[in-house]
């Protein structure tokens, strides 16, 4: 891979705006992927203070700290924050940063429909926090907002929420289009489908997910609109409609929203696993079609979360097997990954760190999805801290671990200077000991038999939870130490190199150019060969 | 910028496609359920009766009745009796009553449901108060009958059924006109 480093004339009005209007009307895509991290991180604090809460009652038995009812707005609003404002945004952050990078184009192809699709998650966000400081209070329904919980018996401001999701989907709609026409119009000449970087393809399917299911969300709480307002039976049983229905079409959104929550990561964790293996990744076209047939997959899937509804054997049996399938594509991602790292000169920056105790992690929630997929076994764990246990192994060191291996991987590049390493090493070990501190126990005490979204639970689970809880409190104040080295390093890190990475030159177009790159990079298409 | 145009109008294509299929699921849930039984759904009346079905072995089998009053819902509501056993293949007859213990002229509206759901397409019903709201003045007393025949090719390992009834109060959701044209 070659390229032709770009000559950049600089007739003084190519430089971002002055002050705040800068962030206000910028449709440069650093800027707005910039926009887009500091928000997910903003949100990643608020929906941690939530978290913060819940263990905090659930440290020992019997209500301590807050009433049941608000217990259940912190669980709702924890999930919704940390699934929309922080997971979600943060890969579309970083897509925004890196994919015009990595593909050679100069910015994104629809820059202003860019800035609309940031700028409208504030709104839809502060639309949903407001709730909380209204009489009525906030959604109190779970993240999962089933019906008739957040219909006949919702609180006054579930039509707040209603609004605020529709604009949450709308933003996500939006910019996934702007990144897959980016992706399949904007490529540097000589960069053919499979030649493109892995965080690239998985943004493309992510991208297609999104719009297959984001609609269907919609078409959700539209459904719960007019059943509260306009006197339509959609989910009431007394007007010929079913409750049912409601998480059939909820899943079918919701199965692809999981997988769109854990792909980019792949994406991002197979390109630090090639950098600091010094190898390039093992299985390229394996990894693409990994990808593909997981996303595939996901759509035929969804009643796994719902088996205890009463369904056919039949159903039960053909989404107990097509769940299983998705172990199959999985495994050769996380084998490859491996097979990447095996014989290759590895060395343990912060990144990699991340990285490894990603692909050992996810692995665990993996095999505790497999163990939820078989119908019998899922009787017994269907809606108890072993499935806490399951989401969160896959979410938070999953997801999360990837996308602050990413943000670990890159700063240097988008802010010019390196991270504290020492620091950072630091962080890597305080959040991976209390990541398993919190989640681990998790299952055993969902084995054992105790029900999610209570503030209270039996006594002789009081021992587990208090671990539980000490390990949530250091994990979270933890992430303040993330804030801390990522001001540090843009106030006074040490200046980092083109490559960054050692010997980083052929891992990507994006190690080509300064750090940090010009605000406008690539003004001239670079060619691969 | 043409290709952009392009892929920009597909994609709009498909986004406006997945909305309009979130809806249609709504149709094909019911449909799905129709054809399998599931959440023992049933269909309208029925038009098989005892003449209808010939050279299918009949036999004995047990018939279960629930009634159940959704959240509020104040009226008595009950079978006359609590099982009874049935030929397959032979219409047969029980009478549910339903009483508005309140002073205030209400509608209720009731669902059904079979279980174990598989056996929901072989349970036929002729007439049932099911199909229709039911409008019961202050303190009114009725008896409206469940018309039903089982079809005998129903399978083997199904010993009873069980018909549940769900009586919710829908006063509220109708205006006054359609209370008053019921």
């Amino acid at each position: 891979m070659s390229t032709i480093v770009e000559t950049h004339d600089d007739h003084g009005h190519h430089g971002p705006a002055k002050g705040l209007s800068r962030w206000l009307y910028t449709t440069n895509h650093k800027d707005i992927g910039t926009l887009y991290l500091w928000f997910s991180f903003l949100m990643l604090f608020i929906g941690g203070a939530m978290a913060m809460v819940i263990r905090a009652e659930l440290f020992e038995p019997g209500l301590q700290i807050v009433q049941p009812e608000f217990f259940n707005q912190m669980t709702t609003n924890h999930g919704l924050i940390m699934v929309f404002g922080v997971i979600m945004p943060a890969f579309v952050g970083l897509a925004n940063w890196m994919i015009p990078m990595q593909i050679g184009a100069p910015d994104m192809a629809l820059p202003r429909l860019n800035n609309l699709s940031f700028w409208l998650l504030p709104m839809a966000f502060g639309i949903l926090i407001s709730t909380l400081f209204m009489d009525a209070g906030g959604p109190n329904f779970g993240w999962t907002f089933y019906a008739p919980l957040s219909t006949t018996y919702a609180p006054e401001t579930v039509t707040f929420f209603i609004f605020s999701v529709h604009i949450m989907g709308a933003s996500s709609i939006l910019g996934s289009i702007n990144i897959i026409t980016t992706i399949l119009n904007m490529r540097a000449p000589g960069m053919t489908l499979m030649k493109m970087p892995l965080f690239v393809w998985s943004w493309l399917i992510t991208a297609y997910l999104l719009i297959a299911v984001m609609p269907v969300l919609a078409g959700t709480v539209t459904m719960m609109l007019m059943d509260i307002h306009f006197g339509t039976s959609f989910f009431n049983a007394a007007g010929g409609g079913d409750p049912v229905l409601f998480q059939h079409i909820f899943w079918f959104f919701g199965h692809p929203e999981v997988y769109i929550m854990i792909l980019p990561a792949f994406g991002i964790v197979s390109h630090i696993i090639e950098t600091f293996s010094r190898k390039p990744i093992f299985g390229y076209s394996s990894m693409v079609y990994a990808l593909t047939s997981i996303a595939i997959l996901s759509f035929v899937v969804w009643a796994h979360h719902m088996f205890t509804v009463g369904m056919p054997l039949a159903g039960e049996l053909f989404f107990m097997y097509s769940t299983m399938l998705i172990a199959i594509p999985t495994g050769v991602k996380v084998f490859n990954w491996v097979a990447t790292m095996f014989k290759g000169s590895i060395s343990f920056e912060t990144p990699m760190l991340f990285a490894i105790a990603f692909v050992a992690l996810f692995t665990i929630g993996g095999f505790s999805g497999l163990m939820l997929a078989i119908v019998p076994a899922d009787f017994q764990y269907h809606d108890t801290y072993f499935v806490v246990a399951h989401f969160h192994y896959v979410l938070v060191p999953g997801s999360l671990f990837g996308i602050i291996a990413g943000v670990y991987y890159w700063l240097p590049k988008w802010t010019g200077n390196m991270y504290d390493e020492t620091l950072g090493r630091l962080h890597f070990w305080l959040s991976f000991i209390s990541v398993n501190l919190t989640f681990f126990p998790m299952h055993f005490v969902g084995l054992a038999g105790m029900p999610r979204r209570y503030p209270d639970y039996a006594l002789q689970f009081a021992d587990f939870n208090a671990m539980v809880s000490v390990g949530a409190f250091i994990f979270g104040f933890t992430q303040l130490l993330l804030l801390f080295i990522v001001i540090k390093s843009i106030k006074t890190g040490k200046k980092a190199t083109e490559e960054v990475w050692e010997d980083n030159k052929d891992w990507g177009l994006e190690w080509t150019i300064e750090s940090p790159p010009p605000y406008h990079s690539f003004t001239v298409q670079p060619e691969v060969k | 910028m043409k290709e952009s145009k392009k892929t920009i109008r597909n994609l709009s294509l498909l986004v406006v496609g997945m909305f309009g299929f979130g809806f249609l699921l709504v149709p094909i849930y019911d449909v799905f359920c129709e054809i399998t039984g599931l959440n023992g759904k049933i269909e309208g009346p029925s038009t098989l009766s005892s003449e209808t079905i010939q050279g299918v072995d009949k036999r004995e089998m047990l018939i279960q009745f629930v009634t159940h009053n959704n959240e509020f819902m104040p009226w008595t509501f009950k079978s006359e009796t609590s099982q009874m056993k049935i030929t397959t293949g032979v219409q047969q007859r029980v009478l549910f009553v339903f009483e508005n213990t309140t002073s205030e002229d209400m509608v209720g509206q009731v669902i059904p449901s079979v279980s174990p759901g598989r056996g929901a397409e072989y349970f036929h019903k002729a007439e049932c108060f099911c199909f229709e709201q039911q409008k019961l003045l202050a303190g009114e007393r009725v008896e409206l009958p469940v018309v039903f025949i089982v079809d005998p090719s129903i399978p083997l390992d199904i010993g009873s059924l069980s018909l549940g009834y769900t009586l919710f109060d829908i006063t509220d959701q109708l205006s006054e006109n359609q209370i008053a044209a019921l």
